[in-house]
């Protein structure tokens, strides 16, 4: 039997200040909550679950553990870059899940207790949960890239792999480039977040040079072999619009970097740049590690893909980025913000004593854009498949854009903004 | 009492069961269109509306992208996803949905 979130949790959770962020919520005086369900993070897939679990059985109370004060979107935060996007487009208030009457903690979650079903907060105190719901997005294995940790606490070499301040960072950097100056990509091995990521960054930070800056270069330094996502479409659209502007190198695996001689050092050869953006290997956000969710490679997390229960831990559910990715399944919001919508709909019917969806089947579409007006997708539908007791993609389904085209850069937009409200609104 | 409140409750709800999880099968199938078409097929900008359509329109569309017979720029990837039994879920849950 759990208590309800009331007065003595939140003096638990740290006085005042967790007090004041937290309202109360509709209906409990009269409807005392059937369950509890912790939310660890609230991000694309943190907010949907928290969101859903609401709105598809209100007698669940839902408390999301967040450590930002707002919610920074990393699709679109390449536009910032490239400059036709502002840091304020890409960030959205928590508001609208308060709405739903989840409870928004501003705060840390530092430990999982399973055994007695608790997490740890860093302003102090426990938290109880029936079910817990862990959505850390990721965290980078700096020590794979010698010196990438010192130069990123100096801000001098950034991933700006997260969106928030490093792309604020990242994009003055650009502005104060010399014209003539290159900028450095630095793309870890697959899997990493969001495939086509790179592909797209370097699209839009040569939109930018050429308009600004026309002697520029981008130079994308890539551990894997070639473009690993719409590789044709970027290929293209570089022959067609930057020509001259972005250089591509595979097999080009960074090992260290040097900022005092504002360099990449590759395993051969050390290049240098004028700004240089390196993103690291990634791994599962360390609350994961902490609770002790990573099955695969000392990097993911497992899961059961009918629930996104944990194959390590009982009682709590992983979703995003940080899991171990079903055959063909990207590292998206897309995906997480579906992920969120297996587990919200197997929480439910876990907390009330019924069977799971027995056969869920989940789509991607992921837009990225080549200039500030034109995009091209890629999209795939997953569903369970019995045989091999994972999600498989449905054959014939699913593909890539034709062309890229300001059509797709108008439904890229839309996307955008639709699924912000999906998760957030 | 605390038990037998509940096993009435579980007895009462047994017959439904069935109903109960077809439904919950039409709306979590249907919860994958939200990222595009906005939370229950409502208030989405640049994408058609799905809430409170009528199912028979829908599912027509849908076989329309799944075909080809109606020109896509990603539908007619996503469609080709689906069996007819769970298009026709998906219409009836936002047929059901309000506007």
């Amino acid at each position: 039997m759990t208590r309800k979130f009331d007065r003595r949790d939140f003096i638990k959770i740290g006085g005042a200040a967790a007090l004041a962020s937290v309202p109360f919520l509709p209906g409990c005086a009269t409807t005392p909550s059937k369950a509890r369900v912790v939310v660890v993070g609230g991000g694309f897939g943190g907010a949907t679950a928290a969101k859903y679990i609401r709105m598809w059985d209100p007698a669940i109370e839902v408390v999301m553990v967040e450590r930002g004060e707002a919610f920074v979107s990393c699709p679109l935060s390449n536009l910032v870059l490239g400059g036709s996007k502002s840091m304020a487009d890409i960030t959205h208030r928590y508001s609208g899940l308060r709405r739903h009457g989840v409870s928004v903690v501003q705060d840390e979650v530092m430990a999982v207790d399973a055994a007695k079903r608790t997490v740890r907060l860093a302003r102090g105190g426990d938290l109880a949960y029936d079910r817990l719901i862990v959505s850390p997005g990721i965290d980078f294995m700096f020590n794979e890239i010698q010196g990438s940790e010192a130069a990123m606490n100096a801000g001098t070499v950034l991933h700006a792999w997260k969106a928030g301040p490093q792309t604020s960072a990242l994009r003055r950097q650009l502005e104060g480039m010399r014209n003539g100056g290159v900028y450095v990509l630095s793309v870890p091995l697959a899997p990493y977040r969001c495939p086509p990521g790179p592909y797209e960054r370097a699209s839009q930070v040569a939109s930018y040079f050429k308009k600004a800056k026309p002697r520029s270069k981008v130079l994308i330094l890539d551990a894997n072999p070639d473009v690993t996502s719409k590789g044709p479409l970027f290929k293209r659209a570089w022959a067609d619009l930057y020509k001259g502007i972005i250089e591509f190198r595979g097999n080009a695996k960074a090992v260290g970097v040097d900022p005092r001689t504002n360099s990449v050092k590759l395993e051969v050869e050390d290049v240098k740049g004028d700004v240089l953006n390196v993103v690291p290997p990634q791994r599962a956000g360390d609350i994961a590690v902490k609770a002790g969710l990573i099955t695969a490679n000392n990097r993911w997390c497992g899961v059961d893909w009918r629930t996104m229960e944990s194959t390590a831990v009982k009682g709590v559910h992983v979703l995003g980025d940080a899991t171990l990715s079903a055959p063909a399944m990207p590292k998206s919001g897309s995906m997480a913000n579906q992920h969120a919508k297996i587990c919200a709909a197997a929480v439910i019917a876990l907390i009330n004593g019924q069977q799971p969806d027995p056969g869920p089947k989940i789509v991607n579409t992921c837009y990225s854009y080549v200039s500030d007006k034109e995009a091209m997708h890629v999209a795939s539908v997953h569903t369970w498949n019995d045989k091999s007791k994972t999600l498989t993609t449905v054959p014939g389904s699913g593909g890539v854009s034709s062309a890229r085209s300001e059509l797709e850069g108008a439904y890229a937009w839309a996307w955008a903004t639709n699924i912000w409200q999906d998760v957030l609104g | 009492m605390r038990v037998s409140i509940i096993c009435a409750v579980a007895l009462a709800a047994a017959p439904m069961l069935a109903s109960a999880q077809d439904r919950n099968a039409g709306r979590n199938l249907a919860a994958s269109c939200a990222m595009c078409h906005g939370t229950d097929g409502r208030g989405a900008t640049g994408y058609q509306p799905l809430a409170g359509v009528a199912k028979d329109e829908l599912v027509r569309k849908l076989n329309g992208f799944r075909s080809g017979a109606t020109p896509a720029t990603v539908m007619h990837q996503i469609s080709k996803g689906y069996t007819d039994q769970q298009i026709d879920q998906i219409a009836a849950y936002f047929a059901a949905q309000r506007k």
